[in-house]
């Protein structure tokens, strides 16, 4: 059991930085979930963390202890990898029980707790076969198995479900979900699908570009996103971004064609200030032209069984909407857009960053009627 | 591919039996020739078919040639050229592959440069350290000045000295100082996923845990190819036996023994050439190397079956 601290930490190759100033704080026993696109440093992260990458600077530390020097080994982290990295000329039984085996554990103890581990996992019948006879899933339990064998203080995750079919992906994912139950290590987990993420996470932390862009619970990542790279990044279909201004004395933003969103402006913002909209597909709805907020043209509905995914464009901009209703409309026809206010999220056209709405300016615009 | 061209099948065929006849033929022959006596052998038409006289021509070749010990002394070479190309292979590939350090590049190319100079090129300075093993650390020694120092300050003239001139040790280390095998293993080094290295370490195993327990089962099939041919390579060795040993009685490899059977104008002086017992003698001695392949040959194809991906 242990908690993981990262302090400033920063990865170089020459004289490429890859990843600077991560801090990061879990508490004993959380399972994080690091979420990024290819190339935004997450895995870099978790191999620092392991152990099998060079923290080139900050501080990392594993229950109290700074292990920027130690190896692997003596960090007390398990790894499970994307490719499952088992060894090929060993039984499953051999596998699991090879971290045992190199640390000394007599034959008797080993075997036992190689069967104890493998039952847990439901690998108990399997335990003479070699990998290559074993299924996607099945090797994907002996990497499981051979983790948890160790006892780790600490589980990182480097996407190991990346290369199992959709169906196994969620089964898997709800088994290390329940494993973490279990067993209570510390867990950090890294994964590019977002679906993982929100279902697994106890917390999210959203890298791009080798920086932390966010860091909370999936709720407050999905409704409250730090800035225009999160908003984009979590939520499918992604959210709708639309350019505007600021206007005090319209009480909300003014759109490229002049319509106007009803926005909670948070005090202090400046008459004219250029803002992006955020407005999720759920979040929106469809009205008569001139009903909504503004009007946009339908490109397409797709039927998606539970609700249909209408593509809309205003002012050359794609806009997505989510509908339980079966609208009775024609690609080409205009329609209207009606958009909850409380609901709009606004960014800094510059920075990209949150613009936090007043509190209570959230309920006050709930109380006021949709124009 | 697959593709249904009877005649193309025919054509194909007779190809491979073509160069089949042509490599079974000389063989035959031998095999042919060993079986007659000296009169049968030299008479005016060749002889196809085999005679009688096999069992009395190897018992006498056997003797001639004093196979005995000398079967022994080319098992011993042959075995430590196999035993010792593995273990220098495994252990140069494994540095060259899985460390970083510095003149990584540096050494990987000075045993690259060497599949360039075979034995035979350079016979002649292989022969000068051969007869002194020491001599490349005596010759720095006197460039550096490093003798001289030492002749001056003590009084003790540095002559370093290790001769390899007949002696099992001057037979195998020539052979077995190439850099065939290190690319052989280098080659299935790179082909191990990082992964794999990086789930040995997570796993606690150090440097030569991992190559003691996953790199080595897993290069078995590459142990057995390289030990074929390493055995053939050093089983067949002619001219290097020739040279450095002189004192054949002792050290003689068969293959020498074999060639002093094959009659020329030296050895028959002028008499009726004795092909039987050199056809029975080169029997004997193409034994152990066919054995040898036909039994790591099921080991090749049991390794090709079982590739565990």
């Amino acid at each position: 059991m242990a908690e993981i601290i990262i302090h400033n930490a920063g990865k170089t190759y020459g004289k490429t930085t890859i990843m600077q100033g991560i801090d990061l704080h879990i508490a004993n026993g959380e399972f994080v979930v690091i979420l990024g696109p290819s190339g935004c440093g997450k895995s870099s992260l978790l191999r620092m963390i392991a152990g099998l990458e060079e923290i080139s600077e900050g501080q990392i530390q594993i229950a109290g202890t700074v292990v920027n020097a130690l190896e692997p080994r003596e960090r007390g982290c398990a790894m499970v990898f994307q490719n499952y990295a088992l060894y090929p000329h060993m039984t499953v039984a051999e596998n699991i029980g090879y971290a045992l085996k190199v640390a000394g554990v007599a034959k008797a103890e080993r075997l036992a707790r190689v069967q104890a581990t493998a039952a847990s996992v439901g690998l108990g019948d399997f335990l003479d076969r070699k990998p290559g006879q074993l299924s996607g899933g099945q090797r994907q339990r002996v990497a499981m198995a051979r983790a948890i064998i160790r006892e780790p203080k600490v589980f990182l995750f480097d996407e190991p479900l990346s290369n199992l079919d959709a169906k196994l992906r969620v089964q898997m994912r709800h088994e290390i979900r329940k494993i973490h139950n279990r067993i209570g290590a510390t867990s950090i987990f890294v994964t590019h699908d977002q679906h993982e993420g929100m279902t697994l996470a106890d917390r999210l932390v959203v890298m791009n570009k080798g920086t932390i862009e966010q860091i909370g619970t999936p709720s407050e990542i999905y409704d409250q996103p730090a800035s225009l790279y999160v908003a984009g990044f979590i939520g499918s279909p992604a959210m709708n971004i639309l350019p505007g201004h600021v206007s005090i004395a319209r009480r909300g933003v003014v759109l490229e064609d002049d319509s106007e969103v009803p926005v909670a402006l948070p005090a202090g913002l400046p008459d004219g200030h250029l803002v992006q909209l955020g407005i999720r597909p759920e979040h929106a709805t469809l009205v008569a032209p001139g009903q909504g907020s503004f009007d946009a043209r339908l490109d397409m509905i797709e039927e998606l069984g539970a609700t249909r995914q209408c593509n809309l464009i205003f002012e050359d901009i794609p806009f997505c909407l989510l509908t339980e209703d079966r609208p009775a409309l024609h690609p080409g026809a205009t329609v209207g857009v009606r958009v909850a206010p409380e609901r709009v999220h606004l960014f800094d056209a510059g920075t990209g960053r949150r613009i936090a709405p007043a509190t209570a300016a959230v309920r006050q615009g709930r109380e006021q009627p949709v124009s | 591919m697959i593709e249904r061209t009877p005649l193309l099948n025919i054509a194909t065929h007779l190809i491979l039996i073509l160069g089949l006849v042509i490599i079974l033929v000389p063989i035959w022959l031998a095999f042919v020739a060993a079986t007659h006596t000296l009169q049968a052998v030299n008479s005016a038409p060749v002889e196809f078919w085999p005679g009688d006289q096999l069992w009395p021509n190897l018992k006498e070749a056997w003797v001639q040639s004093d196979f005995g010990p000398k079967f022994v002394n080319t098992l011993i070479v042959s075995t430590g050229v196999v035993v010792g190309k593995i273990t220098l292979a495994c252990i140069t590939a494994f540095a060259l592959v899985f460390f970083t350090f510095r003149g990584r590049m540096l050494i990987f190319w000075a045993i690259f440069i060497t599949l360039m100079l075979p034995l035979e090129v350079r016979i002649v300075p292989t022969y000068a350290v051969a007869a002194n093993a020491l001599s490349p650390f005596q010759t720095i020694m006197d460039a550096t000045g490093i003798s001289w120092l030492i002749a001056t300050l003590s009084g003790v003239e540095v002559a370093l000295e290790w001769n390899l001139l007949n002696s099992y040790t001057g037979l195998i280390l020539p052979l077995v100082a190439t850099a065939t095998g290190t690319f052989l293993y280098r080659q299935f080094f790179l082909t191990i996923p990082d992964e794999l290295v990086e789930a040995a370490r997570m796993d606690g195993a150090g440097p030569l845990r991992f190559l003691w327990d996953v790199l080595i089962p897993l290069s078995k099939t590459n142990i057995a190819a390289l030990a074929t041919i390493m055995f053939v390579y050093a089983w067949n060795q002619y001219l290097w036996p020739l040279l450095v040993i002189t004192d054949r009685a002792t050290y003689g490899m068969v293959v020498v023994q074999l060639s002093d059977l094959v009659p020329d104008q030296l050895t028959t002086g002028g008499g009726t050439p004795t092909w039987h017992l050199a056809m029975a003698a080169t029997l004997v001695v193409m034994l152990p190397p066919i054995v040898i392949v036909i039994f790591m040959q099921r080991w090749f194809v049991r390794g090709l079956i079982n590739t565990d991906k």
